[in-house]
């Protein structure tokens, strides 16, 4: 080699001597007069890069690489990073229902029975002042609206049955029965004052009853219960909403006793005949669907993730996954096809009938029962990428196989094999040095395009939840929250950039590889 | 010709034997665990069998207590009774249900095979007679567009324009709401109207192809001597092109379009999901993802089988349509 070289040296140094005889330029053969040749790969270059088409895919790729791989590190965000927003949130606190159903109370040392009173219910019914049961005559006096009070007849009165309720202050005591019983009368009837066991008593307009300055009660037809069962009702609370309620006030404002104040909201629903309070609170919440903002260019997604960020891994993740499949499925194909071709016979025979069987598998179905096996599985969702790596570049090479067995069964009666064969180069290399070159061309433009087409699958699938799967980002996935039709009529930032980035990845390969193509092979430019 | 196609057909049988032997090997592979849990799941829904019954049905059905190949032989053997078995999820036999809901697929696919031919032909044709123009660019780059639109995301935005902001269409299904009151015309136009976006959605993504194809063969016949030879006689560039290049150019574009036949049959998968038009494609689609064996078994089976019926009628066209094609 290197004598060959010194050869070339001295040839040179001859030449120069030889141009010192002519004095006319126009005959030197000096290096700068020569025609310029370029190598083959530099025309190739120079064709490619005056595609205009293909030069506009090759900036969209240059854009996208960066955009997916070094935005990762740029964004401010990690893939999986949460942002929380506060929102004030009306959540039902608890309910107020009017009170349809009769309660009682017994007089102090009377028996006043469940069954006696279902008979009073009975007898209320049907307006009746009397009735009786066990052969005890029981006398009915209606002491005001859903007020009455039951007695033995011409003896002693049992109790009372009412649908207006005295709350005691004091919710572990119990209230006398005269001092009830009272107090209910002169609610009912609409009075102020009312005396029993020898003390006086007050009722205010809201039914807060008095005694001498301390509140002991307060009469309402209301029950107030609280939904949640962690919340404790307190009894400023009860009287505040019930004064709401029959001022028919819709809003009010209450200070707890930790002197917190809350907004209060009062629905009442006709049907149920009940009220339902709904209380303001600021709640910490995920940030989903937030609208494009200074912090989040594009928003954020519906786990409150930047969407910006996500796209960015996600395009690493497309990327990659097209590349990865692309290299499993020419891998395969280029050393069966070209066994294949190279041997011919029955070797040929035998791997064109596995290619025919490969192609005749439908590849979409497979992936699809695979996927939802793997979701059954509960598969790692990394492991799970690596699966459908696998299975999509295994489902791929007969293509491939087929298309670099045909190249190079022309290649194989081309003369520059013979001429190997002539010198005796050994069968591997001149597979692998001679013929498998003379593909790669064909081989490079097939792949570019075929990166395009696995994007689009691994998008589908993803899009389908059955590709990659949360927490990893991929174009696909993430356009996958469209299935919901809230979304796709109202946050257009969710989807649309990812299909935009998808569509233009996908062309952008496919329009350098129709730009390789016609530039390896101006025959072909068509 | 007979014997040719006679041999073509013996080895596509070989071949669907053994495709189908992959598909049979994949199914019994599947974990065990998961294919138990389905049968529980479905033996939980009201008035179905037990599990024990269903399980039963798929160990005979798929022979589950022979070792691979056995099973497979009878399994076939059962395949060519036409005995598919009954669908877990749709709970009739696998066969009554394709039946039922196949003419749908193959009237979508009819409808998208039309407009795809009289739009992507004659484009192809226009973009091939005027290389390198504006027209040629704009075509060939609309056609890789065309290519390159992953369908779902077309589909989303064709709703979001026609349905949401227009108004249109509805979003999905074949009928609207009001389908039953309708007459009978009125139930026809009904569902035609239904199937306005999903036809596009197709026509839109498979067009593409079909056009870079038809331009690619227009442009080699335009390059070749007998067109030469035409010119140099003096016919006019009319005549040219729509007698003797077109012609010749129709030879490729027939056995393609010859070799997709089959596919009409085969339904749109992800499109039919996408609309919930209840053709085949979306029955598979949800019989595979809610694990319904059977049923996935025939649509695969049913898939290989129209491949390779499209490979044969393609090999045979190409044989009838060009003279020049000779059979071994």
């Amino acid at each position: 080699m290197s004598e060959n070289k010194d050869k070339i040296q001295e040839l040179r140094e001859d030449d120069i001597i030889e141009d010192k005889g002519f004095e006319d330029p126009e005959y030197s053969l000096s290096d700068d007069r020569r025609v310029k040749v370029l190598s083959p790969g530099a025309m190739v270059a120079k064709r490619f890069f005056r595609n205009r088409t293909a030069m506009v895919g090759l900036v969209i790729l240059l854009f996208m690489f960066t955009f997916s791989f070094v935005g990762g590190i740029v964004s401010p965000y990690d893939e999986d990073q949460r942002f929380y927003r506060v929102d004030s949130m009306q959540k039902e606190f608890c309910s107020a229902i009017k009170n349809n159903e009769f309660r009682y109370s017994t007089a102090e040392g009377q028996e006043f029975s469940s069954i006696v009173q279902a008979k009073m219910v009975l007898a209320v019914q049907t307006k009746q002042s009397e009735f009786s049961y066990g052969g005890v005559d029981y006398k009915l006096d209606v002491l005001g609206e859903d007020f009455y009070a039951v007695s033995i007849k011409n003896g002693p009165e049992l109790g009372i049955a009412y649908k207006s309720v005295f709350f005691p202050s004091d919710e572990s005591a119990k209230l006398p029965y005269n001092v009830e019983k009272e107090g209910l009368l002169a609610y009912t009837n609409g009075e102020h004052r009312f005396v029993a066991d020898g003390k006086s008593y007050m009722i205010d307009d809201d039914g807060i009853v008095e005694s001498g300055g301390v509140e002991i009660g307060y009469i309402s037809n209301y029950i107030v219960q609280s939904i949640m069962s962690d919340v404790f009702l307190s009894r400023d609370f009860k009287e505040r909403l019930i004064i709401a309620i029959n001022d028919g006030i819709e809003d009010f404002v209450f200070e707890d006793e930790q002197g917190e104040e809350f907004e209060y909201r009062i629905e009442y629903d006709a049907y149920t005949n009940k009220y339902t309070i709904r209380q303001a609170r600021d709640t910490f919440v995920y940030d989903s669907y937030g609208a494009p903002s200074k912090e989040h260019w594009l928003g954020t997604d519906r786990n409150g993730m930047d969407m910006l960020t996500r796209l960015m891994y996600g395009g690493r993740v497309s990327l990659i996954i097209g590349f990865i499949v692309e290299l499993i499925a020419n891998f395969i194909g280029v050393i069966l096809g070209g066994i294949s071709g190279y041997f011919g016979g029955w070797v040929d025979n035998l791997i064109m009938r596995i290619v025919d069987i490969f192609y005749c598998i439908p590849s979409m179905p497979i992936i699809i029962i695979l996927g939802a096996a793997m979701d059954a599985q509960m598969v790692d969702p990394k492991l799970r990428m690596v699966y459908l790596m696998l299975i999509l570049g295994f489902l791929g090479w007969p293509g491939v196989a087929r298309m670099i067995r045909g190249q190079i069964l022309s290649l194989r009666e081309q003369e520059f094999m013979t001429a190997t064969e002539a010198t005796g180069i050994s069968i591997s290399r001149r597979i692998f040095r001679h013929l498998v070159p003379n593909v790669i061309p064909l081989l490079i433009v097939s792949a570019s395009m075929g990166i395009g087409g696995t994007i689009i699958t691994e998008a589908t699938l993803s899009f389908l939840g059955l590709g990659v799967k949360f927490p990893f980002a991929s174009w696909g996935n993430i356009i996958n929250d469209v299935n919901n039709t809230f979304v796709l009529q109202n946050y257009w930032f969710i989807w649309i950039p990812a299909g935009v980035l998808l569509l233009t990845t996908v062309l952008a390969f496919n329009l350098v590889g129709d730009g390789l193509r016609d530039a390896f092979d101006p025959r072909m430019k068509r | 010709m007979k014997k040719y196609i006679l041999k073509r057909v013996l080895l596509a049988i070989v071949i669907l034997f053994f495709v189908t032997f992959i598909i049979y090997a994949l199914m019994r592979s599947l974990p065990t665990s998961y294919i138990e849990s389905i049968a529980r799941q479905k033996s939980m829904q009201p008035g179905s069998k037990s599990f024990d019954e269903w399980m039963d049905q798929l160990i005979v059905m798929y022979n589950m207590d022979s070792g691979i190949v056995v099973g497979f032989f009878r399994w076939w053997g059962q395949m060519l009774q036409g005995n598919f078995g009954d669908s877990w999820l749709f709970t009739v036999p696998v066969l009554e249900k394709f039946r039922e809901v196949i003419w749908l697929s193959f009237i979508m696919g009819a409808i998208t095979m039309f407009f795809q031919l009289i739009i992507a032909v004659p484009l192809g044709i226009i973009a091939a007679t005027k290389q390198y123009s504006r027209t040629d660019y704009i075509i060939s780059v609309l056609a890789l567009a065309g290519i390159s639109l992953p369908t779902f995301f077309f589909a989303s935005l064709l709703k979001l324009v026609f349905s949401v902001k227009l108004g249109w269409f509805d979003l999905f299904g074949l009928v609207s709401r009001h389908h039953e009151q309708l007459s009978a015309m009125g139930k026809f136009l009904d569902k035609a109207h239904h199937l306005v976006l999903p036809c596009i959605t197709l026509i839109v993504i498979s067009i593409g192809g079909l056009m870079r194809y038809t331009r690619t063969n227009m442009l080699e016949v335009l390059n070749s001597d007998y067109i030469r030879t035409a010119r140099a006689k003096g016919l006019s560039e009319r005549k040219v092109i729509y007698h003797h290049a077109f012609r010749n150019t129709l030879i490729p574009v027939v056995t393609m379009i010859g070799g997709s036949l089959p596919g009409l049959f085969s339904g749109a998968l992800i499109t039919e999901t996408l609309y919930s038009i209840r053709g085949i494609g979306w029955h598979s689609y949800h019989a595979m993802v809610g694990g319904d064996i059977p049923f996935s078994m025939f649509y695969l089976t049913f898939m290989a089988v129209l491949t390779l019926l499209g490979t044969l009628i393609a090999d045979i066209l190409y044989a009838v349509v060009d003279p020049r094609v000779r059979i071994a």
